[in-house]
């Protein structure tokens, strides 16, 4: 069956428009293993229906597109994909799980297949047989994608923007460092010194489910600190999380006035008016100052790298990874397998890694040697994105509790009390350790 | 003419009734039928809904996972949780706050378009506009005329030299606050107002005109003629009023997201927080429930001490 409506139209003729559109994508020479596909014989008649959130850069959605409708030419399966604001995924992919119906695919947020994971088709095989062949997954993919403290698939990770330092180069140097500092007394220096110049500091510190909860992270972890130990237990009141607490009250004065209410989108904006020179974001900021020539100068003087590493051996970031995951109720499991295992295969993975410019960084390993990450060595600081060690509720397991603290604003309402003086740090971490038991009871 | 003589002939034979026909006289009957749409739709629409909600206040129930039985367990830990009791206070002080600056703006909107002014149907167009435009897209004009950096409003007065740094309009707990009240009260003047002008249009000019051959001045007249009459309409509107800016979502949630660190979250803005990206549906929907008891108080009062008893069942006013 296959009923042309005006959207599906509408659909496959902007998919026609980008395929035409796109020039000729050279692959690079990575390493592939020597890995056999899982036999899934697609379904006679299989139709599909994918959910994902919508673009932040265009390419996301032209390449994504264009592959799509690659995969329908090449399996004559129809797919529908519809593009959703990324608030809005969430509630769809919950009536979806609690009403056995709606899209076969969604590739949702990274806590949404811990959250629904007797719903979900065990996607161990292709996940295997990708990671065999494409050099193995990134730690944070397989923390992701795996059901927790199981061998089990139950995602595939397609991609994972991370949220490094980003700078101007000429205004850091300016302030006395020539290279960015990874001890957070050298942050708070530098911070301090892009202030004196007027070309302050900015982090989100109110409700921004991306932005703060990275800064907050960030902030915690360069410190030592920690939501939860291995055993799921509160313990996020220790000395190591009330220094960060101080820490963080002697480094909010250095920021632009206003980042306790700012918004996801606010430190972007900030940036390209020049009011800021530092902030912590995915490549967005660097990829739109790179592709309008007039910013020419601003693209060449902006430049990315780690948060302050603090006591941590490894960056103090995680990543926002796009989770790929197929629901029980679809009549087409094979086919909803193919149609990931098809999306991570390098002729249609790597021109989406590439035009955009890896906002969504790889979560296998042989990917590190697209020649995008080459292209340009500003952005070498998001090529491990998926390589990194920590995650929603580190310590403690991937959860509905991990990710309902998180979209709670815990850890980001304890930074932001004590960072504007409303609360002592001591008593802004009682306060997030009453909020978090409640969460991991 | 000898055909009027018998009149009888003229009258054609009736037929008896089919049981459909009879059926159909029966008035209970076609009252039900003629409700049973109606009755149908909220059954379906805000019956079930409401009470699927109750139930869930009483489970543990997530996002995708099915709950147990908790009984008061939810309402017990929001009766210990700050944000929650923080919440409500917002949420009362952003209906009592923006419902009383809509009403005195309303009103005197009301009266000023009461008078014979120029272009008055124009006017009267114009001023329904706030309220056609989709909240959404005010919530996002009044995000950039709060913005901490790109603020039109610091930005006006920055160039003018009256200030050197921007105004921090969301920046602290009360800041916030009162920006979020005022949008809220821009938004929701023109109901009050249209209402209310509705509501003077009915006031009949011959009693002005009496009060005036009695010497009232035009204080006295409103307020002796004018806020009696307005009143039963003032009840119908208030009680509207206070439930939209009661149940507010999309106006806090565009700008504010509740912050900063939960200083102006409203129940429904916590509901959904913890309820959908938070997934413990079972804690979100007792949010949303405790919302009932303060909407049925604010309904009852509203109806109670302000509306005129009289007029609401239907028998004359003290004209």
């Amino acid at each position: 069956m296959n009923i042309i409506t005006r959207r599906s139209a509408l659909l496959t003729g902007a998919a026609a428009i980008g395929a035409a559109a796109l020039p000729k994508f050279a692959l690079s020479a990575i390493p592939i293993g020597n890995a056999t596909p899982p036999k899934l014989p697609i379904e006679s008649g299989a139709t599909l229906r994918v959910l994902r959130p919508t673009k932040f850069l265009d390419p996301d959605e032209v390449i994504f597109r264009a592959n799509i409708a690659k995969f329908t030419e090449q399996f004559k399966v129809p797919v529908r994909v519809d593009f959703v604001g990324w608030e809005d995924l969430r509630p769809q992919v919950g009536v979806a799980a609690n009403t056995g119906a709606g899209p076969d695919i969604v590739v949702a947020w990274p806590d949404d297949p811990h959250l629904f994971s007797d719903k979900l088709v065990e996607l161990s095989d292709i996940a295997e047989y990708l990671g065999q062949k494409y050099g193995g997954w990134y730690y944070l993919a397989e923390k992701y994608g795996k059901k927790w403290g199981t061998n089990n698939w139950i995602a595939i990770p397609m991609g994972g923007s991370g949220g490094p330092a980003v700078y101007r180069k000429k205004w850091v140097q300016e302030a006395g460092f020539d290279t960015f500092p990874t001890d957070p007394a050298d942050f708070l220096k530098l911070c301090q010194n892009l202030k004196k110049n007027g070309h302050p500091a900015g982090f989100a510190l109110g409700n921004a489910v991306g932005d703060a909860n990275a800064f907050a992270q960030n902030l915690l972890w360069s410190h030592g600190g920690f939501l939860v130990d291995e055993d799921n237990k509160v313990a996020i009141n220790s000395k190591e999380t009330i220094e960060a607490l101080k820490y963080a009250k002697e480094l909010y004065p250095t920021f632009i006035p206003g980042t306790i209410s700012w918004n996801d989108a606010s430190n972007n904006k900030a940036f390209f008016a020049e009011e800021i020179g530092l902030t912590q974001n995915g490549v967005s900021i660097y990829f739109a100052f790179k592709n309008d020539p007039k910013y020419a100068a601003q693209a060449a003087d902006t430049d990315h790298a780690p948060m302050p590493l603090g006591v941590s051996k490894t960056r103090a970031e995680q990543a926002l990874i796009l989770n790929a995951m197929v629901f029980k109720h679809t009549k087409y499991p094979n086919a909803a397998k193919e149609f990931i295992r098809f999306m991570m295969e390098q002729e249609q993975y790597e021109p989406w890694l590439a035009g955009c410019l890896g906002y969504w960084a790889q979560p296998l390993k042989a990917y590190a040697q697209s020649a995008v990450w080459t292209s340009d060595p500003k952005i070498a600081a998001y090529r491990d994105t998926c390589g990194l060690q920590y995650w929603n509720g580190f310590k403690g397991p991937i959860s509905q509790a991990s990710g309902a603290a998180t979209a709670d604003y815990v850890l980001v309402q304890m930074f932001a009390a004590v960072a504007s003086g409303q609360a002592t740090a001591e008593d802004a971490v009682k306060e997030a350790e009453r909020r978090a038991k409640r969460f991991y009871r | 003419m000898s055909a009027h003589a018998d009149p009888t002939l003229w009258v054609r034979s009736r037929s008896k009734p089919s049981a459909l026909a009879k059926l159909f006289d029966n008035k209970t009957f076609l009252i039900f039928i003629c409700l049973a749409p109606a009755l149908g739709l909220l059954l379906v629409f805000l019956t079930y809904p409401l009470g699927l909600g109750i139930y869930l206040s009483f489970t543990d129930t997530q996002l995708g996972k099915p709950g147990v039985w908790v009984g008061l367990e939810n309402f017990q830990y929001l009766l210990t949780d700050r944000v929650f009791l923080n919440t409500v206070w917002n949420t009362i002080f952003y209906t009592a706050a923006a419902t009383a600056a809509k009403f005195a703006l309303g009103l005197w909107l009301a009266l000023l378009l009461n008078e014979n002014v120029p272009l008055k149907s124009l006017l009267r167009a114009i001023i329904l506009l706030p309220w056609i435009t989709p909240t959404v897209l005010s919530a996002i004009a009044f995000g950039w005329i709060y913005d901490p950096q790109f603020s039109i409003i610091s930005y006006v007065f920055k160039h003018l030299g009256l200030i050197s740094t921007n105004f921090d309009f969301l920046g602290t707990p009360w800041h916030a606050r009162w920006s979020l009240v005022v949008a809220n009260t821009w938004r929701g003047i023109p109901f009050v107002a249209i209402s209310l002008l509705a509501g003077l249009q009915t006031i009949s000019p011959s009693l002005y005109e009496a009060a005036m051959l009695d010497g009232a001045s035009g204080w006295q007249r409103f307020r002796r003629v004018t806020v009696p009459l307005l009143m039963p309409i003032l009840a119908v509107v208030l009680t509207f009023s206070v439930l939209f800016t009661f149940a507010d979502f999309q106006l806090v949630y565009a700008i504010t997201r509740g912050g900063p660190i939960n200083s102006t979250h409203l129940m429904a803005t916590l509901a959904f927080q913890r309820g959908i990206p938070g997934a413990a549906l079972g804690e979100g929907a007792a949010i949303a429930v405790s919302m009932i008891p303060f909407l049925v108080i604010a309904t009852l009062f509203s109806y109670f001490a302000v509306g005129n008893r009289k007029w609401q069942q239907g028998s004359d006013d003290d004209v």
